[in-house]
């Protein structure tokens, strides 16, 4: 069976560009970057290079980027890191800022979002204290694509003198970013999201800005992050930046559009215009994601539901919940996720298969009943 | 999209793994679901390190993986948590509280297994689903009518459980093992080479992995914000008079003798729980003799119903061995009396009464107060 894959917002594929750059450094140039010798020199112009080549994907200074394992870890740093009293953040983050703020120990205010699922600035401003030490907002959300306005908020925090951070794990690679315009202190990125390998992230950390290391050890990565550095992994994160490959929203709206032409009652979850350029988030009424998910894999096409918890098992997801859908829409609900090596026939075999499907279920689903 | 589709529904079990294999090796295109029902980290009172007889952990779910892979079958793990909350637990629950004693098996096999979980599988594209029960499905050439009978392997047969089947469920419903004996099983699971081969069978319920579900119920009420000293009170004689006081009626069943904590010299039996006086009822042993009583929500499987006074043979819990019995029809369809020709010790409410004429399972209902 051919498969195709529409799930980009979990992990893509390593290019073969980027693996290009990955594998000699794993074989070739594995000195240990804090070496003296030639191996140790090779292995730290690869590190520096990598440094480089995301600084400028994102507009900011080489030694402002810290390389750590991922995403997850870089929101951990930026949270446990600035040792905030209080934070404010919002109530679509993911995992790894949610559960981490609730670790910390701080005084955490969730900020709600509308059914667009968009932040609106002056919820945020009403929230800041005086003790209030951090907010964390996501540039892109993983579920729903928004984009939230993260400038806005940052001005905000700086007239506040309040640190700022974004999670900007879906953003970076699939919209154009710079920190510096965005105005955050902290941001985090995660290589798996951009065609590299798992297990690289990078944390974004404006000059200046005092943060506290989570692990203990060498004087690695500015003493912000101790370990032998990833060299590899860096350098895979880097090439990924400096080959970054902008989507427009061609095939998304194709595949949007093709399916809420072809079959009623599907609404399209969040802001239609504020969307990275690759998601989109459908609602099928009077059908279990969960049995579509299922069923689109047996044909062949790879596409998620909610967050998958630690046995493989779909709940609701928490995104869906905060802009204001009921727990049954939630679950009656789809992310497709594109990348670059999608197609107009895959999206079209898609729209074919989502449409079997979903008239399928619909007929099993006593709950369904026609509003056309 | 695949004709003929055979969903195995997959707990991890040598039973159900077993079912894969065989199905898969007979030619079928299967795919393998796993139910997440209950997530046992959920109340740490009762919390078991036991090894075996733990629906839904972690290790269940790897297990059934494993086998999948090693058939070389797509495999899910499906969420039926909120539905088996309200489908099973909560009822388990408040019949406990209602002094009776509820088989959740059941429950869960007329209302998730059979049901919500079936519709799951034919919504994915499986027209039918097998599973590891114990039980075989005919279907009478000229009726047309499915019919169940008693697995070959009668130790292990599980009908009892399966009284609530409807014959829709029964058209679309596969029991594999049902003409084999479980030592064939084990030795299929082997040659087949599944991981599972040598895996212990699960004893208790699956979301009572200790088996204590008076402590269950309590951990539960606490978790929901719930007084459990709400049912608190005396335990009686059957004359009425104050013996002792108990610590909640869920903490009884009808024939227990252990935990009532009377300093008597007779051997006392629970002869009935009271939920409204909240009182527990003790006796002798002869007290908990009973011939008659009467079941309703009555299912008839392998017969359309009853008209006339007919025998049967009647098994009122799972180890009970079926025994000779009058059933009557009353003017409720659903309701049957139950007359056996020899009183039978602790007839339970809340259990199941399953009618047999010999291997075949007429039908059943739930035994009343």
């Amino acid at each position: 069976m051919n498969r195709f894959y529409f799930d980009h917002n979990a992990t893509t594929p390593v290019s073969p560009e980027v693996l290009d750059v990955y594998l000699p450094v794993l074989m070739e140039d594995y000195g240990n970057a804090s070496s003296i010798h030639h191996y140790g020199q090779i292995a730290k112009q690869k590190l520096e290079t990598a440094r480089r080549q995301t600084a400028q994907l994102i507009g900011c200074g080489p030694r402002e980027v810290v390389f750590l394992s991922g995403g997850t870890e870089a929101n951990n740093l930026a949270i446990f890191g600035t040792k905030p009293r209080h934070i404010i953040t919002t109530a679509i983050e993911h995992p790894s800022v949610l559960n981490t703020c609730a670790q910390q120990g701080a005084d955490v205010t969730y900020v709600p979002v509308g059914s667009s699922g968009l932040v609106d600035p002056d919820d945020i401003r009403r929230a800041i204290r005086p003790d209030t030490g951090l907010i964390s907002v996501m540039h892109v959300n993983n579920e729903i694509g928004t984009i939230q306005p993260i400038s806005e908020i940052a001005g905000l925090a700086r007239a506040a003198g309040v640190l700022m951070h974004s999670d900007g794990v879906q953003a970076a690679g699939r919209i154009p970013v710079n920190v510096n315009e965005l105005g955050v202190d902290l941001y985090s990125m995660s290589a798996h999201k951009m065609y590299a390998p798992k297990g690289t992230g990078a944390l974004y950390v404006r000059k200046g800005t005092p943060l506290e290391p989570m692990l203990y050890g060498g004087r690695h990565e500015q003493q912000r992050r101790a370990g032998t550095e990833n060299v590899a992994g860096a350098a895979a994160l880097g090439a990924a930046c400096a080959m970054v490959e902008w989507m427009d929203g061609g095939l998304r709206d194709r595949l949007e559009q093709g399916i809420v032409d072809r079959i009623p009652d599907v609404t399209v979850n969040g802001d239609y215009r504020f969307r990275s350029p690759n998601t989109t988030n459908l609602c099928f009424d009077g059908v279990e994601g969960e049995s579509l998910v299922i069923a689109l894999d047996l044909r062949g096409f790879a596409v998620s539901t909610g967050s998958a918890c630690s046995s493989g098992a779909v709940e609701p997801s928490h995104v869906l919940i905060a802009i204001g859908l009921p727990a049954q829409k939630a679950k009656s609900s789809l992310r497709f996720s594109l990348g670059r090596a999608n197609t107009v026939e895959q999206v079209d075999g898609l729209i074919e298969a989502v449409c079997a499907s979903v008239a399928h279920l619909r007929r099993l689903s006593p709950a369904y009943i026609s509003h056309v | 999209m695949s004709e003929n589709l055979l969903a195995v529904a997959m707990s991890g079990g040598v039973d159900s793994s077993v079912v894969a294999g065989l199905m898969h090796r007979r030619g079928r295109k299967i795919v393998g679901l796993t139910m997440q029902l209950w997530n046992q980290r959920r109340l740490p009172e009762v919390q078991s390190d036991a090894a075996t007889g733990r629906c839904c952990s972690l290790d269940d779910v790897y297990d059934a993986r494993m086998v999948a892979q090693h058939i070389g079958i797509p495999y899910y793990v499906v969420n039926f948590e909120d539905r088996f909350e309200e489908q099973v637990v909560k009822p388990f629950v408040n019949e406990y509280l209602a002094g009776r004693t509820p088989i959740p098996c059941t429950l869960c096999n007329n209302f998730i297994k059979f049901d919500e979980f079936l519709e799951m599988a034919e919504g994915v594209g499986a027209q039918q689903m097998a599973t590891g029960h114990y039980a075989q499905i005919t279907q009478d050439a000229v009726s047309g009518r499915y019919q169940m009978r008693k697995s070959v392997d009668t130790t292990k047969d599980q009908t009892y459980f399966l009284f609530g089947l409807k014959q829709d469920q029964m058209a679309r419903t596969l029991f594999p093992l049902g003409g084999f004996n479980k030592t064939e099983v084990r030795a299929l699971a082997h040659e087949l080479g599944l991981p599972t081969a040598d895996k212990g069978d699960s004893q208790e319920i699956c979301f009572v992995p200790n088996g204590d579900y008076a402590a269950f119920i309590d951990a539960y009420f606490k978790e929901q914000g719930i007084d459990t000293g709400a049912t608190r009170g005396e335990i009686v004689n059957q004359e009425g008079r104050v013996l002792g006081e108990h610590a909640g009626v869920h903490h009884f069943t009808v024939g227990q003798r252990k935990g009532l904590r009377l300093s008597v010299p007779e051997p006392l039996y629970v002869i009935s729980t009271e939920p409204a006086t909240q009182r527990v009822v003790v006796g002798a042993n002869d007290g908990l003799l009973k011939a008659s009583f009467f079941t309703h929500d009555v299912n008839w499987i392998s017969i359309p119903g009853i008209h006339t006074p007919t025998r049967a043979h009647v098994r009122i819990r799972n180890k009970h061995i079926p025994a000779p019995a009058t059933l009557t029809p009353t003017p409720d369809p659903q309701r049957v009396n139950v007359h056996f020709d020899e009183p039978q010790r602790a007839v339970t409410p809340g259990q199941g009464a399953v009618f047999y004429d010999g291997d075949l399972v007429l039908g059943g209902g739930w035994i009343e107060n």
